[in-house]
């Protein structure tokens, strides 16, 4: 019998404990299937942050460590400075980047880590049961923004790509989707090519991928999906932000 | 080779750390420990390692997680408020069981405080500092010399018990000038190769992964269990210096730098013909409880006299270790004063039952 597709060695046989619907599975598949499209010469060392993805080191099928609370790109630039060779690569949530782990986002990008982040924005706190995140949208409703979020009494949403893109130490910064096939499919493009970057050794990259959270949002899978298409993509347009 | 010279006490540290194998360094400044990250950025690429000035202590002490994790000798430095912010990854780093050293040049506080000397960040370092039930390998060095000889041994004992060992030495032993002899360049390949470590060589079932999440009781209280019995293990790295103790009715006992001036008290209380002795804990945690019951036992002895630089936090063990048997007094001083060794006679002579 001819095998047509299988799932990528880089991920184990552990079931994603993920709700139905949650796209940190599919984001798990792609930057698992990028890594092993580098040929698996290099070895290869991940960071699993505080969030929903903290079991990522069940998941993914290499060395992992798992970083406090926003502290995966710190762990990760301590990792590199060790192995210059192998692939260091952080995921994270937005509560866990943009908010607590801020500064060790920005001074990575700015320091040049030769390193890769792949950035969940579900504009959610999703693992503590939906407070609003750094990335939660005007309007947008949360345990902590119960009458949706506004300006005057939240702050605006951060954007994070547009904000790396402006350091020198950024190589590759891009932002995608996984709203539908198409989406899919230029997403990991743009996680392989953020890999790629690495292993030439050009300095920090980071693929922002729009999440969602159907449990958090209160939403079926398939609206989550609309909501990220029609909404969250206004206030966090797709591209490239920054390439060297 | 062995040759006598003079060293300022943050400097000496700093090289040798590099002589016991240190190679990634992750600091932030802070006043008085500033010239070992200094030190380190320029001599760790001399000898094939790495530097990072760290955004922020906390970002440094993860960089130490990462460095460490993924097999490194890795340290870290700071001063008081910087050893509070770095609190958090301390407990993941005893909880993920990685070996590094940290050095905490103490200076005065709360708050903000002084830069001058003191001892109060005892507590913070013996009893566990972060969250959740940890303990560290803790030293009270009282000289330079002493501080070069346990920064060098470091390493090997952080590595031994897979723990975080923590030198707790103040403004005083960070500023100072001392001779010192430094010791051989530890041969880097010589290192036992850590089986456990993410260094990327591995993967699928061979892979390894570094954590402290236990998300079930059992296993978290079996984890506990472990390193419970790892510090039981541990009291075999007790270290404790007694001076003039065998006959004396008065021990004074303090750590670090106050063990100095304490010494300097016991002899002008001998030549004055009071028979006092020191006790001088090297190693903070694990602590010598067992020289202070011994003595506390003992009929010649009549009272202890805890001598710190804070407002009392050293004295709480002594007392759990003297268990009533004998009083246990205390003078202190803070806020970076130092007392001298007359004004500790005088408030010695005072404080005698
Ligand atoms: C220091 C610290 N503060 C708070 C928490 C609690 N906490 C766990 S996960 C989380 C939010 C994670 O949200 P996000 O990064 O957006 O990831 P998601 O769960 O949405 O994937 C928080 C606040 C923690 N573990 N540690
Ligand atoms: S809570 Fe939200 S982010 Fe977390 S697994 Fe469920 S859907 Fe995904």
């Amino acid at each position: 019998m001819q095998k047509v597709f299988q799932k990528s060695a880089l991920l184990t046989d552990t079931p994603f404990h993920y709700c139905p619907g949650c796209t940190h599975g599919i984001s798990h598949r792609i930057t698992a299937e990028a890594l092993e499209e580098l040929g698996g010469k290099q070895g290869i060392i991940g960071v699993a942050p505080v969030g929903c993805a903290v079991f990522a080191y069940n998941y993914f099928n290499c060395d992992i460590q798992q970083a406090a609370h926003g502290r995966a790109p710190a762990v990760a630039s301590g990792i590199k400075r060790v192995c210059p060779d192998k692939i260091v690569f952080a995921y994270q949530g937005d509560g866990d980047l943009a908010s607590i782990g801020m500064a060790e986002t920005v001074h990575a990008a700015a320091r040049g880590e030769n390193i890769t982040i792949i950035f969940i924005n579900n504009a959610i706190y999703g693992m503590t049961g939906g407070q609003m995140a750094p990335t939660t949208l005007i309007g947008q409703k949360s345990t902590t923004s119960q009458g949706g979020r506004t300006a005057a009494l939240q702050g605006n949403p951060i954007r994070i790509c547009e904000m790396l893109a402006t350091l020198d130490g950024a190589s590759y910064i891009a932002r995608v989707s996984l709203h539908d096939l198409k989406s899919v499919v230029a997403a990991k493009k743009a996680v392989k090519k953020a890999f790629d970057y690495q292993v030439a050794g050009k300095g920090f990259s980071l693929v922002e991928i729009l999440s969602t959270c159907p449990t958090n949002w209160g939403m079926t899978p398939e609206n989550s999906m609309e909501y990220v298409k029609n909404e969250m993509t206004k206030v966090y347009p797709l591209g490239v932000f920054k390439e060297v | 080779m062995s040759e006598r010279i003079l060293m300022k006490g943050n400097e000496a540290v700093a090289e040798a750390a590099v002589r016991g194998g240190c190679r990634y360094f992750f600091g932030y400044p802070i006043t008085p420990q500033n010239e070992i990250p200094e030190y380190m950025s320029k001599r760790l690429p001399e000898v094939g390692g790495a530097f990072i000035q760290a955004e922020s202590e906390v970002s440094a002490i993860n960089m130490v997680y990462g460095a460490a994790g993924a097999g490194g000798r890795a340290m870290t430095s700071s001063s008081s408020p910087g050893i509070s912010l770095k609190q958090e990854g301390i407990s993941y780093i005893a909880g993920a069981e990685l070996p590094c050293v940290i050095v905490n040049m103490v200076r005065s506080g709360p708050g903000l405080g002084g830069i001058l000397p003191s001892q109060g960040d005892y507590f913070q370092s013996v009893k566990g500092g972060g969250h959740g039930d940890y303990r560290m390998l803790v030293y009270g060095p009282a000289s330079i010399q002493e501080a070069v000889d346990i920064t060098y041994k470091a390493f090997e004992k952080a590595e031994k018990y897979r723990i975080p060992v923590m030198i707790l030495g103040d403004g005083v032993l960070g500023q100072m000038m001392e001779p010192v002899v430094l010791p051989e360049m530890t041969d880097i390949a010589s290192i036992p190769v850590k089986e456990w470590a993410t260094d990327g060589t591995k993967s699928g079932k061979d892979r390894r992964i570094i954590n402290s999440l236990y998300i079930e009781a059992d296993v978290l209280e079996g984890m506990n269990n472990k390193f419970a019995a790892l510090y039981e293990r541990m009291k075999a790295e007790t270290a404790c210096e007694t001076y003039l103790a065998d006959d004396a009715e008065i021990i004074l006992t303090a750590f670090g730098i106050t063990a100095r001036i304490a010494k300097s008290a016991v002899d002008i209380l001998r030549e004055s013909g009071v028979k006092a002795g020191l006790i001088r804990p090297i190693t903070l945690y694990p602590f010598p409880s067992d020289i202070y019951a011994q003595y506390a036992a003992k009929k010649t002895v009549k009272q202890f006299i805890t001598l710190e630089l804070n407002l009392g936090q050293m004295v709480e063990d002594v007392r759990l270790a003297v268990n009533g048997a004998k009083p246990v007094d205390f003078y202190g001083r803070s806020g970076g004063n130092i007392m001298s060794p007359e004004e500790t006679v005088q408030q010695v002579l005072k404080k005698i039952k």
